[in-house]
């Protein structure tokens, strides 16, 4: 596993200047990252203060923007949507890539064969899952048709309330193997001596687990919570793929909302407006969760070892 | 390890199996029936018929065109990030001084950028250098916004290069040039196939970019290809799904041979 804080080693710093690479190896990469990324990233800021139907040069005109978002009652309802579909995803995914993690994490033969299989909707591009599921979900040649007792008529896809249970399941599908591998490598590294310990003492595998593993996992968990609060706020490919935002405009997240505007109402001031939202509202969850969790004050989960 | 049973994630873990597995059963069985025997059999039956035609149709259809365009894009792609995150990462890893640290600070912070958020603000770039409906349109901000990931992952990797090769090779009186050929290059090579995967997935599975920057069919590239597949043919399920078997081919090849690869690349996908 990949860990994302570096690890410095100072040693690396010391000795002799001879032979170090100057600032010109980082030039390139960093203007290029700039003026795709950076630069981008006060454009929109930029931009959603302007009126700009993509022919021509954006004009300036104040809060308008703004103002007209505020009042927009598709705008608020895409905000509660998303948060939503943010809250679905989370309950959903984070009980069973925590379960499925740990088990994974076991170094036993038949956990890395089935580890190997679950990991396979990874390998998929988002377009490629909806287009799969949305065919398996087909009211006439789906899955759904077939078994009428479950899905009654079968057009799941037809009402609020069936959609949002789709985009939460294909979330579901397309994301947990993701999480999974997170806690499997987290579960993997909680030192043996802790259940050795706990075996000693007569715990239950049940009470090691609440005991133990679990808050043991509580940076992982952190971190996975973050992803997918970011993730399912600003993606919108699955939305676009699978409901199109519909049955009328009862999928239409946030981000979805976003795409629409910019891309097929061609208001492209509006779009970069609701991306400031996004990016404002995601920020703000995300720094909520450390700030809840007291991840930023938190020490080492192995002190004490 | 001590194996200690877990009855409820060994369950839990079954029912998922399921999950997982039915789809793709659907999606392989489907994608060689043909249209009438998928019609009447249904989605979940064993097949009564079988056929190469609907991966024959989708390559005709244009999937031959896509999958080259596609594999253009990921080509270019790999060889962008390759060629600026290992100077870079020699710096961050090697340089004196605050100015590495703030670099590498900089890129952390590019984590935090979703791409969906500037889609905007790109299009217009895009549009401005004229380079709209053109494949070097999706590479550019393809492989800029994979460079944050591959930045931690390959100056992870040389960090954990022992600093006693490079006082050798200062030594020696090596020039930076010739220490990043001769030492840093070659020692980093697990980093580096790390993010050359991850560039890959993220330029093959790519969707947003391709989505808001291309129009016509001459540059259409995979997973654009499936979405207009599916507006247009949506009830030839075998067809569509032969499509969705074609876009994953390559993954799965690279998923059998370079599995440990592939899985470091993913996770470095966490980033995104």
């Amino acid at each position: 596993m990949t860990t994302l804080a570096p690890r410095r080693r100072s040693t690396n710093r010391g000795g002799p200047s001879v032979g170090r690479p100057g600032a010109v190896w980082a030039l390139p990469a960093t203007l290029f990252f700039g003026l795709f990324a950076l630069v981008p990233l006060v454009m929109v800021v930029v931009l959603s203060f302007t009126q700009w139907s993509g022919i021509g040069s954006p004009r300036f005109v104040g809060l308008e923007n703004w103002t007209d978002l505020a009042s927009d009652p598709v705008m608020m309802k895409s905000l509660w949507l998303s948060v939503l579909l943010v809250v679905l995803g989370v309950v959903t995914q984070t009980p069973l890539s925590i379960l499925l993690g740990v088990w994974a994490a076991g170094h036993q033969k038949n956990r890395a064969v089935l580890s190997a299989i679950y990991f396979v909707p990874l390998l998929l591009s988002a377009a490629a899952i909806s287009v799969l599921w949305r065919a398996l979900l087909d009211p006439n040649f789906g899955i759904p048709g077939q078994l009428p007792w479950l899905f009654g008529d079968g057009n799941l896809l037809g009402n609020q309330a069936g959609a949002i249970a789709v985009l939460t399941f294909v979330g579901m599908w397309q994301f947990t193997p993701f999480h999974t591998l997170i806690y499997q490598g987290a579960a993997r590294a909680i030192p043996q001596v802790l259940y050795q310990a706990a075996q000693i003492d007569g715990a239950s595998t049940v009470r090691q687990f609440f005991s133990i593993t679990l808050p043991q996992l509580k940076n992982s968990v952190i971190t996975s919570m973050i992803l997918m609060v970011v993730g399912g706020l600003t993606t919108f490919d699955t939305v676009l793929i699978l409901t199109n935002g519909g049955p009328g405009t009862d999928t239409t997240i946030t981000a979805f909302y976003m795409y629409q505007q910019a891309f097929r109402s061609f208001d492209f001031g509006t779009g970069s407006a609701i991306a400031v939202v996004l990016v404002v509202v995601a920020t703000a969850i995300s720094l909520l969760v450390v700030r809840l969790s007291g991840y930023d004050k938190m020490q080492s989960e192995q002190e004490g070892i | 390890m001590k194996p200690r049973p877990n009855y409820l994630a060994g369950f839990g873990s079954i029912v998922w199996l399921l999950v997982v597995i039915l789809p793709l059963y659907v999606l392989v069985s489907a994608s060689f029936q043909t249209r009438q025997g998928y019609g009447t059999d249904g989605p979940l039956a064993v097949p009564t018929t079988f056929t190469f035609e609907n991966y024959a149709n989708a390559i005709s259809s244009g999937f031959g065109l896509y999958f080259v365009n596609t594999v253009i894009v990921t080509v270019a792609v790999v060889l962008i990030v390759v060629v600026l995150v290992a100077p870079l990462s020699y710096a961050i890893v090697r340089s004196r001084g605050r100015f590495a640290t703030g670099v590498f600070r900089l890129f952390l912070l590019g984590l935090a950028v979703p791409s969906s958020a500037v889609i905007v603000p790109i299009f217009y770039l895009i549009n401005v250098v004229g380079l709209y409906d053109n494949l070097l349109g999706i590479i550019l901000p393809t492989a800029a916004f994979a460079l944050p990931v591959s930045t931690l992952i390959l100056s992870g990797t040389m960090r954990d290069i022992s600093p006693e090769l490079y006082e050798a090779m200062a030594m020696d009186g090596a020039t930076p040039v010739r220490t990043f050929f001769r030492l840093v290059l070659p020692l980093s090579k697990s980093g580096i196939s790390t993010i050359v995967v991850f560039a890959a997935l993220q330029a093959w599975n790519g969707f947003l970019f391709p989505l808001i920057l291309t129009q016509s069919d001459s540059t259409r590239v995979v997973t654009l290809g499936l979405f207009n597949f599916q507006s247009q043919y949506g009830v030839n399920v075998p067809g569509l799904l032969a499509a969705v078997m074609l876009s994953m081919i390559p993954v799965l090849l690279v998923y059998l041979f370079a599995r440990r690869a592939l899985v470091q690349g993913l996770m470095g996908m966490g980033g995104k």
